[in-house]
This record gives C-alpha cells, sequence and structure tokens, in this order.
C-alpha cells in the first residue's frame, strides 16, 4: 500500500524513562502498584423527581463502577430524596464516581461517609418451622425478633452491620433457611456531622 | 430552482429581508405549544432542523406565525448533525426538532455526537399523550430513557404552563460551563393543552453552578511550576473554542513562549501555521506533536478531556511530565491522566489568573529548538508523483489555498477526514468542524448545512467527505438544493471505505472484508440528479478548474475526486501504543 512520510523510524526516535499506571498516575517503573479498591458509602440529596434513580443507576452502570448497594429514601424535605450507595474502588475511582454523580443535574450534593458512619441494613430471613423456640433464641441473639410463624416457616427480622447479618443468617442456616431478602446500606454520619 | 419549504421561508422570500430580529414579534401564548416556542424565540433561536411527524405537529403548528426559521431536513440524523455544526460555527445553541418514536430515534446519533463533542445542541421530541405513555402507543419510545446517558440533562415535559420554562432551561443548559446536547420530550397533550402562561427567560437549574474561577493557591502552585519546568508544552482542547479563550490561549503560548499542540477539536485555537504551533497530537497526529508531547516535563493541558485517540496507551502518554490541567468539569480532572495540578474554572479565566501569578517565563529556548528540530525531522510531506493516481493530500492543499481564511471545513469520518485535518492549514477556531470523540460517518454534509446557516456569507464551506461517508447522508443533498446553500461537497472517493480498508492492511494480513465497493455511483451525475452541480475528477491537471468551478458556483456543487485507492494515512500511532513510536509507513507497524 502507498503513503509514508519521511523521518526517523520508531527504534531509532529516544524514548522517555518514565511510566504511569492504568490510572493515568506517573510511578516508579520499577515498583508498579495499582491502588487497592476501599469500600465506601456515598450519600447523595437528590430533586425526588421521575428518572433520577435510573440516572444514578444507569451511571454506575454505564462507568463500570463496582457497586455494592443502592437504597433511596425520602428526607423531611418532600422535594429530596437521599440515595445510599455502597461501592468498591481504588481512590481514583471513588473521586470519579463522587464526580460523576454530582454531575447529575438533578443531584444536590454528594458526600462520601467517614468510615465510622452509622451504617444499617435489614434482613428478613425465613427458616424451617420445626423448631421455632431455638430460632426465637438465636433471634434474640442477634437482638432480632421473630415476625411471622407458621406450621412450615418461622420468618425472623435482622437490623445491623452487614457483617452482623451476614453471622446471623449463617447461624440460622443450620435450621434451613427457606427465603431471604435484604435492603442495601443505609448510612447516617455520627453525631453533630451532616451527612449532606 | 429555490422553493421553499417553510411559511417562514416563503414570506421572507416574498416580503424580502427587511425585517430583522428586532422587529420579530413574540410568539402569543396560547397553548403548550405555543409556549414551547416563545421560550425558543426568548432564548433568540433563529433557526431549527427537524422533520414533521404525528406528536410533534402542534410544535410545527405553534412555528407557523413565529420568526424562527425552520429547515426541513431529509433525516433527523442531519437534522441533529446540522443543529451541531450550527453550534459549533457561531458558538449559539443548535435547536433539532423530532416527532416521537423513530424521529425521536434518529436523533439519537446526533446527540450522541454532540455529547461526546460536548456541543449544545437542543432536541425537542414529540411524545404520545401522556393518558398513553406505557402502552406500547404507535410511535411510542421511551425517548428520555434512551438519552439519558447521552445528554447532559433531558426532561419530560407534563405541563402546558410549565413547559415553555423547561424547554428555556434545556437552552440555557446546553450552552454553559461545560456545553452538551439536552432533549425536552413534549407529550401531545402537553403541547396541544391550553395555557396563557408565558415562560420566563431562560434560566439554568438552580443545582447546576459550574465553577469560573480556579482556586488562588493551586493557581500558585501551578505557575511556580510553570515557571521552572525545562521543556513546557501546551496542549489546547475543543474547551478553550467553547470557552471563547482563543485568543487568551494564544497571548499565553506567545507571552512565555511554549510550543502548543492541539487536540482535534482544538485546531485552529492556535494558528497551524505559527513559530510555536506543532499542529494536532494523537493517532493521525504529527510525528512532532507527538514527539513533543512524550518529551515534555510540564503538559499544561487546556479544556481537554484526553481522550484514547489523543493519548494512545494510557503508560506511555507524556511519561515524563507534570500534568496542569484547566477544565471546567471537574470530572475530567484526572479520569484518564492524573492531574498534578487540577484547575477547576473557565478556560479564559484561569488562563489569565495562571498570568497574573507568573512572574518570570520558563527559561525553554534549548526545548523550542528541539521542537523546531523535530518538525524537520518528521515533515509532513507525502509524494504525488505524476505517473500516479491522484493524491488526497494535493486536492485538500489545492482547495485549502483557493479558499479564504475564513473557509469552513467539516468532513464525514475516515481516512479523508485526517488528511483535511492534516493538509489543510487552520489559522482559527470554529473552521474545523468534524465528528471528534463519536467519529460519525455521515457527519460532514448535513454539518456543511449547519455551518453554512450559522457562516457569514463570505465564509465558504467546504464538505471534504469520502465516498462511504457521503453515501450514509446523502438526502441531504435535497436540503441544500431546495434551500439554496452555498456548499462545495468534495469527495476523496477511494471506493474502499478506506480507513477500514488501511486497518485490514495493517492488522488483518489484506483481508479486505467488506471494505471495497465492487460499483458505486457516479457521484457528479447523482448530485446532478439532485439538482446540484457535479464535476468528476481524475487527474491531477483538472483539480484547479474543478475547484474554482464549484466554488464560483453559488449553490451546492459536488466534485467527485478519484484518488489513489491504496493511499494510506501517516503517521499512525497504533491504538493502545506509544505517542512517539508512531509509524512513519506500513512496513513500521
Ligand atoms: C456510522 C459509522 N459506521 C461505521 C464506522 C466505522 N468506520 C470508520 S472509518 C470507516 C470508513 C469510512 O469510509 P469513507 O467515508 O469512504 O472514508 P475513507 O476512509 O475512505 O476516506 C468506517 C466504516 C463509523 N466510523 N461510523
Amino acid at each position: 500500500m502507498s503513503g509514508g512520510l519521511d523521518g526517523p523510524a520508531p527504534e531509532e526516535r529516544p524514548t522517555p524513562d518514565g511510566r504511569r499506571n492504568s490510572q493515568g498516575i506517573r510511578i516508579d517503573p520499577e515498583a508498579e502498584a495499582e491502588p487497592e479498591a476501599r469500600r465506601v458509602v456515598l450519600s447523595a440529596l437528590v430533586k425526588h423527581e421521575p428518572g433520577v434513580l435510573a440516572s444514578v443507576s444507569g451511571l454506575f452502570r454505564r462507568r463500570q463502577f463496582n457497586i455494592e448497594s443502592l437504597t433511596v429514601g425520602p428526607t423531611t424535605d418532600q422535594d429530596r430524596a437521599r440515595i445510599t450507595l455502597e461501592i468498591e474502588e481504588p481512590d481514583p475511582g471513588i473521586e470519579q464516581a463522587k464526580k460523576q454523580l454530582q454531575k447529575l443535574v438533578p443531584v444536590i450534593a454528594v458526600t462520601e461517609l467517614e468510615p465510622d458512619a452509622i451504617r444499617r441494613e435489614l434482613a428478613l430471613i425465613k427458616v424451617d418451622g420445626s423448631a421455632p423456640d431455638q430460632v426465637g433464641a438465636v433471634a434474640e441473639m442477634y437482638d432480632g425478633k421473630t415476625v411471622d410463624v407458621s406450621q412450615e416457616s418461622v420468618t425472623v427480622e435482622i437490623t445491623g452491620s452487614e457483617q452482623k447479618i451476614d453471622a446471623a443468617i449463617e447461624t440460622f442456616g443450620r435450621f434451613g433457611i427457606h427465603e431471604i431478602v435484604r435492603t442495601g446500606t443505609a448510612a447516617l454520619e455520627r453525631g453533630t456531622r451532616r451527612t449532606t | 430552482m429555490s422553493e421553499r419549504t417553510t411559511k417562514q421561508r416563503e414570506t421572507d422570500a416574498d416580503e424580502s429581508t427587511e425585517a430583522d430580529a428586532s422587529d420579530a414579534s413574540p410568539t402569543t401564548v396560547t397553548s403548550g405549544a405555543t409556549s414551547t416556542v416563545r421560550a425558543l424565540e426568548n432564548a433568540g433561536i433563529e433557526v431549527m432542523f427537524g422533520v414533521q411527524g404525528g406528536a410533534i405537529m402542534p410544535v410545527y403548528d405553534a412555528l407557523w406565525g413565529s420568526d424562527i426559521d425552520h429547515v426541513m431536513m431529509a433525516h433527523e440524523q442531519g437534522a441533529a448533525h446540522a443543529a451541531d455544526a450550527y453550534n459549533v460555527v457561531s458558538g449559539q445553541p443548535g435547536v433539532c426538532l423530532a416527532t416521537s418514536g423513530p424521529g425521536a430515534t434518529n436523533l439519537v446519533t446526533g446527540i450522541a455526537d454532540a455529547n461526546m463533542d460536548s456541543d449544545a445542541v437542543v432536541a425537542l421530541t414529540g411524545q404520545v399523550p401522556q393518558t398513553m405513555v406505557g402502552s406500547d402507543a404507535f410511535q411510542e419510545t421511551d425517548t428520555t430513557g434512551i438519552t439519558a446517558p447521552i445528554t447532559k440533562n433531558n426532561y419530560f415535559a407534563s405541563d402546558a404552563d410549565t413547559v415553555g420554562d423547561t424547554v428555556g432551561e434545556a437552552v440555557a443548559l446546553a450552552g454553559s460551563g461545560r456545553p452538551g446536547p439536552t432533549l425536552v420530550d413534549l407529550p401531545k397533550d402537553v403541547t396541544n393543552d391550553e395555557t396563557d402562561r408565558e415562560p420566563g427567560m431562560p434560566q439554568t437549574p438552580e443545582t447546576y453552578t459550574p465553577q469560573d474561577e480556579a482556586d488562588e493557591a493551586a493557581v500558585d502552585r501551578a505557575a511556580a511550576a510553570i515557571e521552572t519546568a525545562e521543556r513546557p508544552l501546551l496542549l489546547f482542547g475543543g474547551g478553550v473554542v467553547k470557552a471563547e479563550a482563543s485568543e487568551a490561549a494564544r497571548s499565553f503560548a506567545t507571552g512565555y513562549e511554549i510550543p502548543v499542540v492541539t487536540t482535534m477539536p482544538g485546531i485552529g485555537t492556535m494558528p497551524e501555521d505559527h513559530d510555536l504551533c506543532l499542529s494536532w497530537a494523537g493517532m493521525h497526529g504529527t510525528g512532532y506533536a507527538n514527539m513533543a508531547i512524550n518529551h515534555t516535563d510540564l503538559l499544561i493541558a487546556v479544556g481537554t478531556r484526553f481522550d484514547d485517540r489523543l493519548t494512545g496507551g494510557i503508560e506511555t502518554f507524556a511519561p515524563e511530565a507534570d500534568v496542569v490541567h484547566v477544565d471546567i468539569d471537574p470530572a475530567e480532572i484526572s479520569k484518564n491522566i492524573h492531574a498534578d495540578y487540577p484547575l477547576i474554572g473557565d478556560a479564559g479565566r484561569v488562563l489569565e489568573q495562571l498570568d497574573d501569578a507568573i512572574s518570570t517565563a520558563p527559561n525553554a529556548e534549548a526545548w523550542r529548538e528541539q521542537c523546531r528540530t523535530w518538525k524537520v525531522e518528521y515533515p509532513m510531506d507525502y509524494a504525488a508523483p505524476d505517473d500516479e493516481p491522484l493524491k488526497p493530500q494535493f486536492v485538500v492543499e489545492a482547495l485549502d489555498e483557493a479558499t479564504s481564511d475564513e473557509a469552513i471545513v467539516t468532513s464525514g469520518v475516515g481516512q479523508h477526514q485526517m488528511w483535511a485535518s492534516q493538509y489543510w492549514t487552520f489559522r482559527e477556531p470554529r473552521k474545523w468542524i468534524s465528528s471528534h470523540g463519536l467519529g460519525t460517518m455521515g457527519y460532514g454534509l448535513p454539518a456543511a448545512i449547519g455551518a453554512r446557516l450559522a457562516a457569514d456569507p463570505d465564509e465558504e464551506v467546504v464538505c471534504i467527505d469520502g465516498d462511504g461517508s457521503f453515501l450514509m447522508t446523502v438526502q441531504e443533498l435535497s436540503v441544500a438544493v431546495r434551500e439554496d446553500l452555498d456548499i462545495t461537497v468534495a469527495i476523496l472517493n477511494n471506493e474502499y471505505i478506506g480507513m477500514v480498508r488501511q486497518w485490514q492492511d495493517a492488522f488483518f494480513e489484506g483481508r479486505h472484508m467488506a471494505a471495497g465497493y465492487s460499483w458505486i455511483p457516479e457521484f457528479d451525475k447523482l448530485a446532478e440528479a439532485f439538482g446540484a452541480r457535479g464535476w468528476r475528477v481524475d487527474d491531477y491537471d483538472e483539480v484547479a478548474d474543478a475547484v474554482e468551478e464549484a466554488l464560483a458556483y453559488d449553490g451546492p456543487s459536488v466534485i467527485d475526486f478519484h484518488i489513489d485507492p491504496a493511499e494510506n494515512v501517516y503517521p499512525m500511532v497504533p491504538s493502545g501504543g506509544a505517542n512517539d513510536k508512531f509509524a512513519l509507513s506500513e512496513e513500521q507497524l
């Protein structure tokens, strides 16, 4: 094929020594370390209008942010809703996620919560009904309560941190779990710190 | 010939051109549709591009009495591209209009294109009445759902009383901060409903607050880095054009004598024949621009999003450089390339701030000399032997020479686009109108229509197109003829979708699967069939005459240049490669 220009060939050109990692950060070429992923909770105050949740979830899907959980609910202001997201990303990814969220026009404010923020999930766990007393005892161990009992099954409600709920589900496993349902994380800053 | 197609244009033709904008009487608001039109008038919209259809008919009807000009396009994609180019040339928002369903989906490519290039395009789409939304009614599509990821924001209008304000907001938002496309979906009941509420003047939403000035301390740190840099390099992107900051950018470059490379959308921010300008960098950018990028120790990037066609492989991009990144969109900072000195704000304003903060120019004479040496070492000189078929680069240079410095160039996507941007010498911004980020074949012709309507009459509009790209939107030639638009289309016809063939030669062992046309229309005759003028050129000695005649013709003209089908575009950085390892010929790939 034709075409072509004059000049020194690629291997005849001086090559710079430096290098960047895949995040575009300049690094020491000897010690190439990719940043580790962190798990954080982002809280977004948004306009309470149709399509906002779709925009937020669409954004996270399209930009391939690793989303662990997403919850949405009203606030004391009826024109505003709060979306709580948990993501697991390296720092540059977390920064990008926050900025991209903030860029959506119906998003009013975005904060990354402190590591010690109050975080809660809720789970409903339906287990086999053959040992209701033992199920009740285990529920109490996890500050949970029995919310429904039938011939075949007992349903327990547990709230708490994700780890606590994981542990509860594991314990209830020995009764034989029929079904579970879990919410995502709801979170607020502690003390007088404001979430957004 | 110029039979006008809209009522407005008939009125213009009949009543001469006395009526100027200041006499324009605003539309009286009686319905959601008239409120929509009134909002566009309030926003200063003078022209829009569209195609009629059921759900949008009330809006069209409301245009009957308006002073806004409407250009009836052949295809909604053409309407979106025309609106896009109108925006790039004029700096004013471009507006396009389509019906629901297929009308809206036909706009999608153009909206996505505008989104990638941050162009202020406002799309208004008809929608089925709200009572029927969700019922899979005739020509119903989820337009706001489909366009959410490709708009800056979109709106579903639900009330005749507020629809005008919503449209005004969509126009204001499209053009402010980092521009981008917006869309308003207009259910037919909303546009038909009665209202006498007049929309206010267009306003951006209260949650939208782009930052104008960069943080002072950050500016001081960046200024200190610039003062001490040994090999500083400016990189001007399309954001410089959007911010009307080309003058500020030029005086910054010349004031501190810092060499400049641009991105493709940044072409013209610095005159390409200026001693400090190294032209544009990236996959098919100049060798000297790419060498400079990979050897600079301080890259001062203004209004660019570090697209992969610019950076090549991230690992090897500007590997010696600290990066100063000026951008109005915080989300662009450290998205692809880490910014050591992030400066969020308006490009022109931040350059002023930097200028105030810098006390001494960097001492970079040796570096400037190095850049000059690279210009000599890697010249953009192609061979054009008379005994070989016509070279496309020669055609581009001939067109550049025959036109004024004010000429506007649009293009399709492919090899011809690269030759146009390499061999045309641009001296001003808003002259190179192309589909950069999305790479949309078929952009060129409708863009020439939009550009023509935005440009001054003495600015020539030339579309440098590929045969494949031209075939994608050729129907818009009917619009150019009907509207009597003076545009010149130069097809660099290689009877291939050439860029694909080039990649097949380089990376698929020359297997030309679905790349060649075994038959292709005679474009000069096709042009004549549309009512335009057509020429066919095969040889060097026919080029000058055809160019002269086509430019002289006061209407749409098409020159079908049959070029060397084997010609390839160089330099070339293979995707993901290091910019300074560009190939100068196929053997080097
Ligand atoms: C809508 C669209 N479809 C497919 C492509 C992929 N593509 C990129 S360049 C190219 C070839 C363009 O051919 P032509 O317009 O004749 O220009 P040439 O490369 O021959 O100058 C193709 C098919 C594209 N960019 N856009």
